[in-house]
């Protein structure tokens, strides 16, 4: 144990440093054929947001919908194919690539030391692949849209509806590319590009974090792209492998589809488990507590996040047996989420805190986090998975993983990272705001739901029993809120690219490796390559660095 | 009071005074759900509480006014291993009381009355043993277990019944079954809960929970004429399956008496029960399940007949107690609608007639 007196810098002679990333070259063209990954993570925070407020409006609508019993603002064709469409975006056009391709992209090879992502190339290939399916997602929207849900059901999706589900399943599979490519790009930068002296044990935990869901990316995604050419194939000429009069199962889809769709909530969750960890240790000027067991507890999750995917099957005729030891893996899967929760928990103990934006953010991630877990070993559980499954209870229970989870971490991480990012500081008085309303309105939306689906409320129905409605009408009220809570950062961060404070080098006195060079960084990110001898979140380190700049510069 | 505008007024009166918080126990297994239930409640409280007060202490007092220097500390391997130890702990018991419970709602007693449901895009049809029919409506009696053999006939559904925490896949292709005792007479809701298009979200209707006395009086008024076994008699008869189940001693097909729930051995080696989905799989899809010692030479019925001919053909096999009923079905091939004495002084609902034939082909 040893003491850590930090000081912030003074700003007020601070300027943005004249050559950077972003001055560099000038020109449409030398952005779209980039092969910076900071570049292209500016590509990917640019078209993750656009998707992000599509997706958010379709789940405004969806919640006026809900606003009363009748299926009164929209037919219940159109409700469909809306809570279809919201679910397609935000799951594989938002939060599939929120973290891992916009903060990750940025900041992953600044962390380790290297120059870039090893195949720059390949990076700006996933981002055109996002960007071509995320139009073929626009246009089938546009053109009539689906009306499967997100999950591709057979034989609903092969052989009961009319809408696009050939178009949208091939937007899927372009964006799962796209995913796979990120993914590959980060297990060989990690393992190949890290500085002289980065052992993997001094990695920041941000890049452990998506160390563990790269491998998830790179095997579960062919798994998605394998149904969805199945399910096609079903639609098109009939090959009969989901079709029982044909001798098929129709319950072999849902295990190729969930085989990829749980890992993929933790291909979700991991890269904001990352962010938590930097920003917990960061404005509590403390090392993360028990570096080892955050580190393992992701590789954990993602190991033990293949072999749990039939607890999305429970009532549905699988065998008693498997769903045993499906109901006890999902049980093992609940224990490293929850040993990190107390690991930083425990970091905050004898630290020095202070409360930004990003800190609040990631406050509300552990809260709602620990929520959206615990519920879930409701679900886990088989016995009391049979009443709450296809409820409004499993709504809000990923809800709560995924957007009071992901979205907060997200939202800490840009906020976060904003100052290397942009080289100006966000106006932080008001961003406190945004990020408590956001807290208050996602609790005023998501509760209220488990309380409906207890009571037995379908999820993805047009219209409900009236006993239901004053439940809904909190919900419907508190997403409002929640869409302030979202409005407010766009407003904010924009003005903030002109008018915000100079940031400076390190302006929250944070240890990792990106912090210690200018803002915005030099397209090469570093003048000469880094030898790290310090472990990761060594704030005496830190130190020892500014006594010394401040030594050669007097 | 007066200047409370008048939506205000409603929502405060109409809605605050008639809202469901929990959902009714009306079922045996319904008050062990919830046990389990608040179990889980109280343990995540407990948690939250826990995250909820380290985080506000700590914030307190180690923030930065007051603790103006960090302490920097490794981790702790005896505070770790506590909350790893301790969750995982209470996992496990939450999975094990899961499972038995699990096991407990997905395995029917043996002397469970048995309703078939069917589920289509987007109705759900139940068919009582003698012969009653319902749409988005299920009657049942408290005090006895019954159990529901559920089957789809196009995409997913799932039947759901909150009051009583049940639920149940009805697949396509297979039957699915679960079972659960009423205990409160009463109405109460019958949802679908799994996605199947269109109107998912009308696929609802009442699960109506009687006294035994009215249920008997429901029965009563609601027969169609005939059983789903007698149903299942003339369409055995019509489509001609005696010329071979005949029990005669050169018969091309084993004889049906008594097959319900016997061991047969296939012609591939294979040892089965026949249950009700081997009977279902052996009428649509008899190539893969000749039984050792006769020919594969049964055509399919795939397409051919209903989910509820089906039903009716399984009820009627199952009631197969000796050849000499098998011999009655031959015996009379152009066989009259009402073959048993006691149903043709039964009143006979009109149109009853029809649905026979209805069931034969396919909707």
């Amino acid at each position: 144990m040893s003491d850590t007196i930090v000081t912030l810098p003074d700003q007020s002679t601070a300027r943005i440093p004249k050559m950077n990333y972003l001055t560099k070259e000038n020109g449409l063209l030398s952005w779209l054929l980039t092969g910076d990954h900071k570049r292209i993570a500016i590509l990917y925070l640019i078209s993750i947001s656009f998707f992000f407020f599509v997706g958010g409006s379709l789940a405004g609508l969806i919640r006026l919908e809900l606003l009363t019993p009748q299926s009164d603002l929209m037919a219940t064709d159109t409700y469909n194919k809306v809570f279809s469409m919201h679910g397609i975006i935000m799951v594989f056009f938002f939060l599939v690539p929120s973290v891992p391709a916009t903060i990750g992209n940025f900041i992953i090879p600044m962390m380790i030391g290297a120059k870039d992502l090893a195949l720059p190339k390949v990076n700006l290939l996933s981002w055109y692949l996002y960007v071509a399916a995320g139009i073929l997602a626009l246009y089938t929207m546009a053109s009539g849209g689906v009306d499967t849900g997100w999950t591709f059901t057979t034989p609903l999706s092969t052989h009961y509806v009319n809408t696009h589900v050939l178009t949208t399943g091939m937007a899927v599979f372009i964006a799962g590319f796209s995913s796979i490519f990120t993914g590959l790009n980060f297990i060989v930068t990690i393992h190949k590009m890290r500085a002289p002296g980065m052992t993997w044990f001094r990695l920041p935990l941000f890049v452990w974090a998506h160390y563990a869901a790269s491998i998830l990316m790179v095997l579960g995604t062919p798994v998605l792209a394998i149904a969805i050419v199945l399910m096609a194939l079903e639609r098109t000429v009939g090959i009969g492998v989901f079709d029982p009069t044909k001798g098929g199962d129709p319950l072999l889809f849902q295990h190729l589809f969930w085989f990829y769709s749980h890992p993929a909530v933790y291909i979700m969750i991991l890269p904001g488990m990352g962010v938590i960890s930097e920003v917990i240790s960061t404005f509590s000027r403390k090392r993360v507590f028990g570096y080892t067991a955050v580190a393992f507890s992701s590789v954990a999750i993602a190991v033990f996040g293949f072999f749990v995917w039939a607890h999305h099957m429970f009532i549905m005729g699988i065998s008693n047996y498997a769903v045993l030891i499906f109901s006890l893996l999902t049980m093992l899967v609940a224990v490293p989420s929850a040993i990190k929760i107390f690991n930083w928990a425990f970091t905050l103990y004898k630290g020095s805190i202070t409360f930004e934006t990003p800190m609040l953010y990631a406050f509300g991630f552990m809260g709602l986090f620990t929520i959206g877990g615990m519920t879930g070993v409701f679900l886990g559980a088989s016995g009391t998975d049979i009443h709450l499954t296809e409820t409004y209870f499993i709504v809000a229970h990923f809800h709560f993983v995924m957007v009071g989870g992901m979205l907060m971490a997200f939202l800490s991480g840009i906020h976060f990272w904003w100052p290397k990012m942009t080289g100006r500081m966000y106006p932080e008085k008001i961003s406190q705001l945004a990020a408590v309303v956001t807290f208050i309105g996602f609790n005023l939306t998501f509760f209220p739901q488990f309380i409906l689906g207890t009571l037995g409320m379908p999820r993805r129905y047009a219209s409900y029993p009236p006993e239901f409605q004053i439940l809904n009408v909190f919900s419907t009220a508190g997403a409002s809120v929640l869409g302030v809570g979202y409005l407010l950062p766009v407003l904010y961060l924009t003005w903030s690219l002109k008018y915000g404070e100079i940031a400076g080098n390190n302006p929250w006195q944070a240890t990792g490796l990106e912090w210690q060079v200018q803002s915005p960084p030099l397209t090469e990110n570093f003048p000469e390559i880094p030898i790290v001898d310090h472990e990761a979140y060594d704030y005496e380190w830190l130190e020892r660095q500014k006594e010394k700049e401040v030594a050669s510069v007097g | 009071m007066s200047h409370i505008s008048p939506i205000i007024w409603q929502f405060l009166v109409k809605w605050m005074t008639n809202f469901a918080l929990f959902p009714p126990e009306a079922s045996k297994i319904a008050p062990q759900m919830d046990a389990l239930y608040f179990f889980m409640v109280l343990v995540s409280l407990v948690g939250l509480t826990i995250v909820i007060l380290l985080i506000t202490s700590f914030s307190i007092l180690y923030s930065k006014k007051r603790h103006p220097v960090a302490v920097q500390i490794e981790g702790s391997t005896l505070l770790e291993a506590t909350w790893t130890i301790i969750p995982l702990g209470l996992f496990l018991v939450m999975f094990v009381w899961g499972a038995l419970l699990y096991f407990r709602i997905y395995t029917p007693p043996a002397n469970a009355m048995n309703i078939y449901v069917v589920g289509k895009q987007w109705m759900w049809k139940a068919e009582h043993p003698g012969g009653q029919h319902e749409i988005n409506a299920l009657h049942v009696p408290t005090g006895r277990p019954i159990q529901l053999t559920i089957i789809s006939q196009d995409v997913f559904h799932s039947f759901s019944i909150p009051a009583f925490r049940v639920k149940r896949e009805a697949i396509p292709g297979r039957y699915t079954s679960v079972w659960f005792e009423a205990t409160t007479p009463g109405t109460y809701h019958l949802f679908c809960t799994q996605y199947c298009g269109t109107d998912h979200s009308h696929m609802i209707g009442d699960v109506v929970v009687l006294t035994p006395e009215d249920y008997k009086k429901w029965l009563d008024g609601s027969t169609s004429g005939s059983s789903l076994a007698q149903n299942g008699e003339r369409l055995f008869a019509s489509l001609s399956c005696a010329a071979c189940h005949n029990t005669r001693p050169d018969a091309r097909g084993p004889s049906l008496a008594n097959v319900y729930g016997s061991r047969l051995t296939l012609s591939s080696g294979q040892q089965i029960t026949a249950d009700d989905a081997y009977l279902r799989e052996a009428i649509l899809n008899p190539s893969q399940h000749i039984t050792q010692g006769y020919a594969p030479i049964m055509p399919t019925y795939q397409g051919q007949i209903s989910e509820e001919g089906v039903i009716d053909l399984v009820e009627y096999i199952k009631n197969l107690d000796s050849d000499y009923r098998v011999q009655q079905t031959t015996a009379s091939t152009t066989l009259l609608p009402e073959g048993e004495g006691n149903t043709t002084k039964a009143p006979v609902a009109p149109g009853a007639n029809q649905r026979a034939p209805q069931g034969m082909v396919k909707q």
